[in-house]
């Protein structure tokens, strides 16, 4: 769409005869089209191939797809794409840099987990004589109809969910490697969109998981919207989409358009546009104020979906705000960084304050992950490389504690599924040592306690806040990380010091899909806690935005 | 380079790993196998660190045995150890120590029958339980030993912290199991209080962590590495400013003076050595809280010796107010451990003002305070916990005429508290008396408060023994047994390391006082001259 644009804006300046063909780079965008294929393909099986048929296929396909993209992200990296050969792509409007691969890596692998733990099909008992997954037989139905009771005896499931969620990838990848304003709009709907219906597809509880879309759609197309009114306004100051060319703008490089001489270099146009295009991301990472729809969504949607929103949507969302402040806005340091920090100081006091208060497993996780977004804004805020390459490497760390912690809450099970309240996980340390045991481990990389992942990325993070001068912050993110400890060690003394309740939760033995999912959790967590440098370095490797 | 420090590190974790990894205990063979596997460990643990402590030259450089490993290049980290005289012998107490605690808790954790009568060796838990349990103590004195060689900041930051979890779990997991619901309501209850506490404090080191590496760092120092650090800052090429020197020697400060603990930041303790196990208990007040005073000694005085200067003063005060505060309410305490627990602050409030005196005596006394107060205070703990063992009631008031029915006991018992009250000829005495002479030189008043401590400390030690030991027999102490030979086997080898040690120090002495004399060279302090002539060379030198 943007290649359009830029082709019309180019044909009229022109002024010529032949129109130039776009120039697109197929083997360099290769992680996104791959995706995309898959998808497309994934449509195409939903409609013609036999219903028993498609679980299998959907998965096999998601898998190839995401593994292939991946591999493809790691030959690019491993040619110099992220380093010496970084560039821009389609004409200028999709960046190839280390950013991008980096965050394009960790969001295929957080996709990887998170379909994994889609296909999980063992741990609900067989309704009707129907292996179950965590998705509804029929999204259509009224939730506990005639209709829905015939779909679930028929053994139909949703296996859209797969072709949607690899659309979901693509716009994740292209959000933060879009270099003009309209590309990553344009990301931003194909990322939300399919991530509204996923949420709405729960098998237990529909009505909660409808409810819960309803609301993310509201409130994401109110921050869409902004975002997009953003765009225009800030089109209106710069005459140009483009990231490099508003900086350019900005530091009064560029000279203005003569066509909109009336509206360029008017401070306040660039003011409310950032203003508006920042209430679009933050609401995409969760930040306070725009976290309020956290909560309800993490809890309604089915808990794999869940896992996949808090680790690829973060990372892919924080992806573009990196982009957009480290290249649109560096000159205007002064003007967004007191705001950004009052949003960080929020953010981390009001996330971990107000999950004291929950008393359930996924409320307390979603408000963790706003905890948790507080504790990464203060990287972005750090406007350094150091900060850049923190904010990386907290993002690889995060996914995946956060992906096993849901992954093992879809285990906690009773006879009406998931039991996420908090007090029928007491004792559960007495029953299954492995499995609380696990869940502590994540809990404690959440606290940041040091030899895992949460603590090295934690440190990274406030080490280079304070080299950017930000020592306040650090002092705030200290304390509201030993109040946020406060309720992962109740957690931990429910699991672990409360006796068993009757009829309490059982933990489901799950296949080997989520069983992987976890395994590859604690791995990365124990990993990147005991012997972080490789990741380090690569994340530092990969710190340099192109412009 | 030798390996012997890392060996000394990586033997109790490797054992830890093994012991929890052994077959389930639900035979009392198994067990047996799983305790034994663990005693092994902690032994030759103890030949390792005897071999490093004998390795050590008293005379020769402030570090020896160095060992480095690149760890985390990109923040300048690096996996070092070394061993300074000071550093030794705490090794040597951990090593010591956690053996005799293992023997002492040889039964602790055993499947207990639950309250409803059933055994609960039916659970996986309960199977568990014994290889649990002396896994978690080898990982704490893996990680106690790492934070006592570590030449690194972070490196002892990340060990400093991460032994809070099994801490954790000894304290939350394992404790008198009889008492039902509530002992359990409380003992988790304690066990989150030690470690919300223990993480505040650590939070706020990490935040002065990040600030010195980001100060090193903008002076082209970027390095965790403790050596280089107090090299830099004692040849000027690595200058923090006033304000930023006292802000982060108040971050580590403020963790430390959590774990040792200082009075007002005490009140952890009591809850969970009251709770715990007697053996926890004496993991908890003998090992992982010494990390606490002994890295004021190597890290504040080392890296911020002008704010060291500063605030010296003001922790004077508080540890003088912890000595007092802790014996009136030792006094005061009804509980048996939780009197141990008061009578355990007021004695690191001794071991706080030695360090703080900034005088060769004091800091001496200080280290020689940890490892007597960690050997005396684990004798007397231990044999309190053989006696609660027998009766089930930590209340004082339930005991009465032991001695007569019991007499070995009694009688390591008293030794106990004769040691606490810092008897001449027994190894306390030494130590406090030359923290007290390294006070009186340049601060008299606090000096001579602090000499009520020792009052208050002959009247809870002695009323405690008169009340629970002496008079009639008690009912429910007619027929107790007297100590065992496993017992036995444990309080054995405290006494006699109580006595030799009050006797002759020296070998002490020796190791500390050359780092002892370097770490007061960091902070630009020499003795205050004594300002009448005294007879003999530096009086009070028990040598």
């Amino acid at each position: 769409m943007s290649a359009v644009h830029s082709l019309w804006m180019e044909a009229a300046g022109a002024n010529t005869a032949s129109i130039p063909a776009p120039k697109i780079e197929y083997g360099q965008l290769s992680p996104m089209l791959i995706v995309f294929g898959a998808a497309l393909l994934g449509i195409l099986v939903e409609a013609f191939l036999p219903r028993r048929r498609r679980y299998g296929v959907q998965v096999a396909l998601a898998l190839t797809g995401l593994i292939g993209s991946f591999v493809a992200v790691v030959v690019l990296a491993a040619d110099g794409y992220g380093t010496t050969k970084s560039g821009l792509l389609a004409m200028g409007s999709v960046a190839l840099d280390g950013p991008a691969l980096f965050l394009q890596g960790v969001i295929l692998l957080a996709a990887v987990v998170s379909v994994l733990m889609y296909a999980e099909r063992r741990l609900d008992a067989r309704v009707e004589g129907v292996a179950s997954d965590a998705f509804t037989a029929q999204g259509a139905a009224t939730p506990g109809g005639e209709q829905e009771r015939q779909a679930t005896k028929a053994g139909f499931a949703s296996t859209e969910v797969y072709p949607l969620t690899l659309f979901a990838v693509g716009g994740m990848l292209l959000f933060p490697a879009a270099n003009d304003l309209l590309t990553m709009f344009v990301a931003l709907e194909v990322f939300s969109l399919p991530l509204y219906l996923l949420c709405a597809l729960a098998r237990r509880r529909r009505l909660l998981s409808q409810e819960a879309a309803v609301k993310y759609f509201l409130l994401g197309s109110f921050a869409s919207a902004f975002f997009l009114f953003g765009t225009a306004l800030l089109y209106g100051y710069a005459g140009t989409v483009r990231l490099p060319e508003i900086a350019d703008v900005i530091s009064g490089v560029a000279p203005s358009t003569p066509a909109l001489a009336n509206s360029t270099q008017n401070d306040a146009l660039l003011l409310i546009g950032l203003a508006m295009l920042a209430v679009g991301l933050f609401f995409k990472v969760g930040a306070v104020p725009f976290h309020s729809w956290t909560p309800d969504v993490y809890q309604g949607a089915p808990t794999p979906v869940t896992g996949f929103m808090a680790a690829a949507t973060k990372v892919a969302a924080f992806g573009a705000l990196l982009r957009l402040f480290y290249v649109a806005f560096p000159g205007l340091r002064w003007d967004w960084r007191p705001v950004m920090w009052g949003v960080a100081i929020l953010t981390m006091v009001v996330g971990a304050i107000l999950a004291v208060t929950q008393q359930d497993v996924k409320r307390l996780l979603a408000y963790s992950s706003i905890a948790h977004a507080g504790f990464i804004l203060t990287g972005v805020i750090a406007t350094n490389r150091q900060g850049l390459g923190a904010v990386l490497f907290y993002l690889l760390s995060y996914s995946f504690v956060t992906l096993g912690a849901f992954a093992v809450v879809t285990l906690v099970r009773d006879s009406k599924g998931e039991a996420t309240h908090l007090s029928s996980w007491a004792g559960l340390g007495r029953r299954s040592p492995l499995v609380a045991a696990v869940f502590a481990l994540f809990l404690l990389a959440f606290a940041g306690i040091p030899l895992t992942s949460g603590f090295t990325g934690k440190f990274a993070v406030f080490q280079a806040a304070a080299a950017g001068g930000a020592t306040p912050l650090v002092i705030v993110g200290v304390l509201s990380s030993a109040v946020a400890a406060f309720f992962y060690i109740r957690v931990i003394v429910l699991m672990f010091f409360s006796d068993p309740q009757p009829g309490g939760p059982a933990v489901a033995v799950p296949s080997v899909f989520t069983g992987t999912a976890i395994a590859v959790g604690v791995l990365v967590t124990v990993g990147l806690g005991v012997l972080p440098q490789y990741f380090l370095d690569l994340a530092s490797k990969a710190s340099m935005f192109v412009r | 380079m030798s390996y012997l420090l890392t060996a000394t590190c990586a033997v109790p974790a490797a054992g830890a790993v093994l012991t929890a990894a052994l077959p389930a205990g639900s035979t009392e063979a198994r067990r047996r196998t799983t305790k034994l596997t663990a005693l092994t460990v902690s032994a030759v643990t103890l030949a390792l660190a005897a071999l490093a402590a004998a390795r050590f030259k008293p005379g020769g450089a402030r570090y020896q045995l160095t060992e480095s490993y690149s760890w985390i290049r990109s923040f300048g980290i690096s996996f070092s150890l070394g061993v300074d005289g000071i550093g030794a012998v705490l090794v040597l107490l951990t090593a010591v120590l956690v053996p005799i605690v293992m023997l002492a808790s040889w039964h602790d954790a055993d499947p207990a029958p639950a309250p409803d009568g059933t055994s609960d060796s039916a659970t996986f838990e309960g199977r568990r339980r014994t290889q649990g349990f002396f896994a978690l103590i080898l990982a704490v004195e893996a990680m106690v030993i790492v934070s006592f060689l570590a030449t690194d900041v972070f490196l002892f930051y990340v060990f400093f912290e991460a032994m809070l979890i099994p801490m954790y779990f000894l304290i939350g997991g394992f404790g008198d199991r009889a008492g039902g619901p509530e002992a359990a309501r409380q003992r988790s209850y304690a066990a989150v209080k030690f470690l919300l506490y223990n993480l505040l404090g650590g939070l706020v080191m990490l935040a002065a962590v990040i600030g010195l590496y980001v100060i090193a760092q903008q002076q082209g120092q970027a390095t965790f590495d403790l050596q280089s650090l107090t090299s830099a800052i004692a040849d000027g090429k690595l200058v923090i400013d006033p304000t930023a020197e006292r802000a982060l020697f108040l971050g580590f400060f403020f963790a430390f003076a959590v774990k040792a603990p200082l009075w007002p930041l005490h009140t952890w303790l009591p809850n969970a050595m009251g709770e715990s196990t007697a053996g926890t208990a004496v993991l908890i007040t003998a090992v992982v809280d010494k990390v606490g005073t002994f890295a004021m000694l190597r890290f504040c005085l080392g890296l911020f010796p002008d704010a060291s200067k500063f605030f010296a003063p003001a922790i004077l005060v508080l540890s003088v107010i912890g000595i007092i505060y802790g014996a009136l309410l030792a006094v005061g305490q009804k509980d048996i451990k939780r009197l141990i627990a008061y009578a355990s602050i007021s004695h690191f409030g001794f071991i706080i003002m030695g360090i703080f005196a900034m005088t060769s005596q004091g800091q001496s006394g200080a280290t020689l305070y940890m490892v007597n107060h960690g050997i005396s205070t684990a004798a007397w703990l231990l044999v309190a916990g053989f006696l609660i063992s027998r009766r089930g009631s930590r209340l004082i008031a339930d005991y009465g005429g032991v001695q007569k029915v019991a007499p070995v006991l009694a009688g390591t018992f008293l030794i106990g508290g004769l040691a606490t009250l810092s008897l001449p000829g027994l190894a306390p005495f030494v130590s406090e008396f030359l923290v007290l002479v390294g006070t009186f030189s340049r601060y008299p008043v606090i000096g001579v408060i602090a000499t009520f401590g020792i009052v208050l400390a002959a009247l809870y030690a002695l009323v405690l023994y008169q009340r629970t030991m002496t008079g009639p027999v008690r009912d429910g102490v007619r027929g107790m047994a007297d100590l065992k030979v496993r017992e036995l086997a444990v309080v054995t080898p405290l006494v006699a390391l109580t006595i030799f040690l009050g006797v002759y120090p020296k070998p002490l002495t020796d190791l500390v006082n050359p780092a002892v004399n370097d770490t007061l060279s960091q902070v630009h302090r020499t003795d205050p001259a004594p300002a009448h002539p005294v007879a003999g060379p530096a009086g009070g030198e028990q040598k």
